[in-house]
C-alpha cells in the first residue's frame, strides 16, 4: 500500500444512553468539524437507548457533509424495512448514509420478539450477509433514471426499469422491488465490525468498510490482508474494501500520558483496543500505522464522548491536518466520496444491456 | 370571541403516492427529495397545523400483472423522515402510517417511542393492517394472516406496544415486562424510558364495523374517508357513541376525514379549477386504467373518449394489486353504465364523474365557511388536509384559508403547548405500571 493513501476517520458517538436529540447533534457536528469521514452510533435491542438510525435521520438535517452510520441488527428485524430505512437515511442526508449490519445473539433479546430462539453467530452472521445482499439489490431494483414523467404517454415510471429481486435465503425471501428509489449513493456504505471469525466472511463479501481489531501494526496488516484475500475470493476488487483499525480511546486528563499505548482494555461496546495516552501520541500512532500500510484509517470510540470527541478533533485531528495527513474539507458531498468509493453501477441496468 | 367556539384540528397529507397526485403539472416537484418534504412540513406548521401525515407502501401496486406506471411511485420510509423533519419543524405534529401485520411490537414501539423523544413529545402512529399474501411477499412472515385476524393481532400489538410505554416509571427507572397474548409472547426490559407524551399519539384508519370499534377502544384520532357533510355525520355519531362503552368521553377521539380543496379568486373559478384538475387526474390512459379494473378485461383498445363497453366484467378479476377492490362489479360497471347513459358521457368523463373526490372547492371565504359548518355540524373535529401539488400544494390554504379560520376563531392562531397531544386537546395517558 503506498504511504500516500488518503487516510480515513470515523468515530462512535455513542456513549451512556441519552434521548436528546441535541446531544447527538452537538457531537456529529464537532466530528464534522475535524472533517471525519463519517460518524458510527452503535445500537441493540437489548441495552438502554434509543433507536441508533431515527437518531441519525434527526441529526442529519442539522449536519451538512458528514457520513451517519447507525448500526441496525438483521437477526430480529425484517430485511426490507431495514432496506427501506437506510434508503431513506440517504435521501434525507442527501447521500451521507451508512448501514453498520450487526447480529443478535442472546436470549435475551430473542425473547423481545418471541419468533425464533438465539442462534449461533455463524448462522446469524450468514444471515446478516443475506440481509445486506438483499438490502443492495432493492437498492438496485430501480434503476437511477427509473422515474421518466413522460406527459405525453401518460407514464410516471418506465416500469421497465424497476426489477424484482427475487432473493431466496436460508431463512427469508423477498420479491422487490424497493418502495424507496434508489438512493443517492446507488447504496448506502455496509459497514461490519469485521474482527470476529464468523463475521469476517460476511464483512468480506458485503462491506464497504470493515473494522478490526489489532493491537500492533503487523496483526492490523495481517487482518488487512486476510479481508482483500477473501474479498478478491467473492469477485470483488482490491479497491473495494476500506480496513479501519477499531480503537477505543481514552484521552484522560494529561496532554500527554505517563505510558501511552495500546493495552488490552475492558470489554467495551465497539469491541476495538484500547488506547490510552494524549492527543498528540494518538496523532503519532495513527501516523506511524498508517504510512506503514496497516490500515486505511481508524474508527475512533471515545470512552467518554463528549470529552474525547472533543480532545481527537481539536488535538488529534488538527494535528494530523497540520501535518497534511488528514484532510482540512471535504472535497466530495456523499460518504462513498469521502471513503473513494465509487458509486456502484445497478446490477439490473447492466443485466438489462444499458449500462 | 366566545370560549365555546368550536376549534378545528387540521393535519397537512404528504401527496406522493395517489391517484389523485398530479405530477404533470409544470409546479409538481420530487415526492423523494427531503427539501419537498420540508417544503410542505414547514408550511404546513407555518399554518399551526396540528400534525403531518404520511402514508406508507410496501409494495409497489400492479396491474395485469406489471408494475402500475401511470402514478407517482417511490417514498421513502415514514419514521426516517419524520426523523428528520423534528429537526426542521418546532411544534408540528408528525404521524407515520406503519402496518401492524409486517412488524413487531417490540421493535415499532421502540421506534416510535424514539421519534417522540427526538420530536419533543409530537410523534404518531398510524395503524393500519394487511393480510394480503401480495405484500407478504416482501417478509418473512409472508401472507400468513387471515383477514378476519388482522384487527385482533393490531389491537394486540397496540396493547403490547402500550404496555412497553408503561414499562418505564414516569420518574425513568426501567421495570421489565412480559406479555403473554393470543399473537405475541415477549418478555424482557424496553430500552426507552416513557417519552414526552407519555404514549405516541394513536391514529386509525378504517371504516369496517371492526375498525370503528378498534378506533373507538384505543385509537385518539380516527382517519376517515366521509368527506360529505352526511356521511360524516353519521359516520362521528356512530363513532363516538362506541366510546361509552370503553369508558371513554366523546372529546378522548378526535374524528378526521381525509379531504382534498380547490380554492379560486371566486366560487367560480374554483368550479373552473376543479374541473381542469379532474381532467388532469383522470388522464386518457387513467380512465382506461380505472375502467379495467372494473371489468377485470383488457379494454386497452377502447376509445377514451368513447361510450362504455357493451360486454360484462369478467368474472374473478385479481387485476389489481396493491389497493383495495372495487367490490361488486357487476353493480359497478351497471351503475357506470346507466350513468353515462343518461348523461351521454364517455369512459373518461363517467370516470371523472364517479370517482370525484374535491371535498371543498370556492373561494377561501366559501371554504373557510365550509369547513366551519362542517365542524359546527358534528360530521369531524379536523380535517386532513390531501394536496393535489408536491409539495407547494398547501401554500395557498394556508396563506388564504387559515388567516379566515383564525378570524373566525376556530382555528389557533399560536400554538399554545409544545406537544401534539397539547395541539389535540388529549390528555397525557395515565401511567399504567
Amino acid at each position: 500500500m503506498s504511504s500516500t493513501a488518503p487516510l480515513h476517520l470515523a468515530a462512535e458517538i455513542g456513549g451512556p444512553p441519552r434521548y436528546d436529540p441535541g446531544h447527538y447533534t452537538g457531537l456529529a457536528r464537532l466530528a464534522e468539524h475535524g472533517a471525519l469521514d463519517f460518524v458510527t452510533l452503535g445500537d441493540s435491542f437489548a441495552r438502554p437507548g434509543p433507536d441508533a438510525l431515527a437518531v441519525l435521520s434527526r441529526v442529519a438535517p442539522a449536519t451538512g457533509r458528514i457520513g451517519l452510520v447507525p448500526t441496525v441488527t438483521t437477526t430480529h428485524t425484517e430485511p426490507f424495512h431495514v432496506s427501506s430505512a437506510v434508503a431513506t437515511l440517504d435521501w434525507v442526508s442527501r447521500g451521507r448514509a451508512g448501514w453498520q449490519a450487526d447480529v443478535s445473539t442472546t436470549g435475551a433479546e430473542a425473547r423481545l420478539f418471541g419468533r425464533r430462539p438465539a442462534a449461533p453467530a455463524d448462522e446469524l452472521w450468514r444471515e446478516a450477509g443475506d440481509s445486506a445482499e438483499a438490502g443492495a439489490r432493492l437498492w438496485d431494483s430501480w434503476e437511477d433514471d427509473a422515474e421518466i414523467r413522460d406527459v405525453a404517454t401518460g407514464r410516471f415510471i418506465d416500469r421497465d426499469k424497476l426489477h424484482y429481486i427475487d432473493f431466496e435465503g436460508a431463512s427469508f425471501t423477498v420479491r422487490g422491488p424497493a418502495i424507496v428509489p434508489r438512493p443517492p449513493q446507488g447504496r448506502p456504505v455496509i459497514v461490519v465490525d469485521g474482527t470476529s471469525g464468523p463475521a469476517r466472511e460476511t464483512a468480506a463479501r458485503h462491506a464497504d468498510v470493515v473494522l478490526v481489531r489489532a493491537t500492533t501494526p503487523e496483526q492490523a496488516a495481517g487482518a488487512r490482508t486476510d479481508l482483500r484475500r477473501r474479498a478478491a475470493a467473492y469477485g470483488r476488487g482490491p479497491g473495494a474494501l476500506r480496513v479501519l483499525v477499531a480503537l477505543t480511546v481514552d484521552l484522560g486528563d494529561a496532554e500527554t500520558a505517563p505510558e501511552p499505548g495500546l493495552e488490552s482494555g475492558p470489554p467495551l461496546a465497539a469491541g476495538g483496543s484500547y488506547y490510552r495516552g494524549g492527543p498528540v501520541d494518538l496523532a503519532e500512532l495513527i501516523t506511524r500505522w498508517h504510512r506503514g500500510g496497516a490500515a486505511d484509517g481508524f474508527h475512533l470510540t471515545p470512552i467518554t464522548p463528549g470529552r474525547d470527541l472533543e480532545r481527537i478533533v481539536n488535538g488529534t485531528v488538527a494535528l494530523l491536518q497540520h501535518r497534511s495527513l488528514f484532510r482540512t474539507f471535504y472535497p466530495g458531498g456523499t460518504l462513498r466520496e469521502h471513503l473513494g468509493l465509487a458509486r456502484p453501477a445497478n446490477r439490473y441496468a447492466f443485466e438489462g444491456g444499458r449500462a | 370571541m366566545s370560549t365555546a367556539t368550536r376549534q378545528m384540528h387540521l393535519a397537512a397529507h404528504f401527496p406522493g403516492v395517489n391517484n389523485t397526485t398530479v405530477w404533470a403539472d409544470p409546479r409538481s416537484k420530487s415526492q423523494i427529495d427531503f427539501s419537498s418534504f420540508e417544503h410542505l412540513a414547514r408550511t404546513a406548521e407555518r399554518g399551526r397545523f396540528d400534525f403531518f401525515f404520511l402514508a406508507e407502501g410496501l409494495r409497489l401496486r400492479e396491474h395485469n400483472g406489471r408494475i402500475h406506471d401511470l402514478d407517482v411511485v417511490g417514498r421513502p420510509e415514514s419514521l426516517t423522515v419524520l426523523a428528520a423533519l423534528a429537526a426542521v419543524t418546532d411544534r408540528l405534529g408528525l404521524a407515520a402510517t406503519v402496518n401492524a401485520t409486517f412488524n413487531e411490537p417490540y421493535e415499532l414501539a421502540r421506534r416510535l417511542a424514539t421519534l417522540d423523544h427526538l420530536s419533543e413529545g409530537r410523534a404518531a402512529w398510524n395503524v393500519v393492517t394487511s393480510f394480503d399474501a401480495f405484500t407478504g411477499e416482501n417478509f418473512r412472515r409472508g401472507g400468513y394472516l387471515d383477514r378476519a385476524d388482522r384487527y385482533t393481532r393490531a389491537a394486540e400489538f397496540v396493547a403490547t406496544a402500550r404496555e412497553l410505554w408503561d414499562s418505564w416509571t414516569p420518574d425513568g427507572t426501567p421495570r421489565s415486562f412480559t406479555h403473554r397474548g393470543q399473537h405475541f409472547a415477549i418478555e424482557g426490559e424496553f430500552t426507552v424510558p416513557r417519552s414526552p407524551q407519555g404514549h405516541p399519539v394513536v391514529i386509525q384508519a378504517g371504516d369496517s364495523p371492526d375498525g370503528r370499534e378498534f378506533a373507538a377502544s384505543t385509537a385518539d384520532i380516527v382517519f376517515t374517508r366521509h368527506g360529505t357533510l352526511e356521511s360524516g355525520r353519521e359516520f362521528y355519531a356512530d363513532v363516538k357513541a362506541r366510546l361509552a362503552k370503553y369508558g371513554r368521553e366523546p372529546g378522548e377521539l378526535k374524528i378526521m376525514p381525509g379531504v382534498t380543496f380547490v380554492l379560486g379568486d371566486s366560487d367560480a373559478e374554483a368550479q373552473e379549477l376543479a374541473a381542469e384538475i379532474r381532467l388532469q387526474q383522470v388522464s386518457p390512459q387513467n380512465a382506461l386504467l380505472a375502467l379495467e379494473q372494473i371489468w377485470g378485461r383488457d379494454l386497452s383498445a377502447y376509445d377514451p373518449d368513447g361510450p362504455l363497453p357493451d360486454i360484462d366484467p369478467g368474472p374473478g378479476s385479481s387485476l389489481v394489486q396493491g389497493r383495495v377492490g372495487p367490490g361488486d362489479v357487476l353493480a359497478v360497471a351497471a351503475r357506470w353504465r346507466a350513468l353515462s347513459k343518461e348523461k351521454g358521457l364517455s369512459i373518461r368523463q363517467t370516470v371523472i364523474e364517479t370517482t370525484g373526490r374535491q371535498s371543498f372547492i370556492g373561494s377561501p371565504r366559501t371554504v373557510a365557511e365550509q369547513l366551519t359548518e362542517f365542524v359546527a355540524a358534528d360530521a369531524a373535529d379536523g380535517f386532513i388536509l390531501v394536496p393535489h401539488l408536491t409539495p407547494g400544494g398547501l401554500d395557498d390554504f394556508v396563506d388564504r384559508v387559515v388567516p379566515l379560520l383564525q378570524e373566525r376563531g376556530v382555528f389557533r392562531s399560536e400554538y399554545t403547548g409544545p406537544t401534539l397531544r397539547s395541539h389535540l386537546g388529549l390528555a397525557e395517558p395515565v401511567w399504567k405500571g
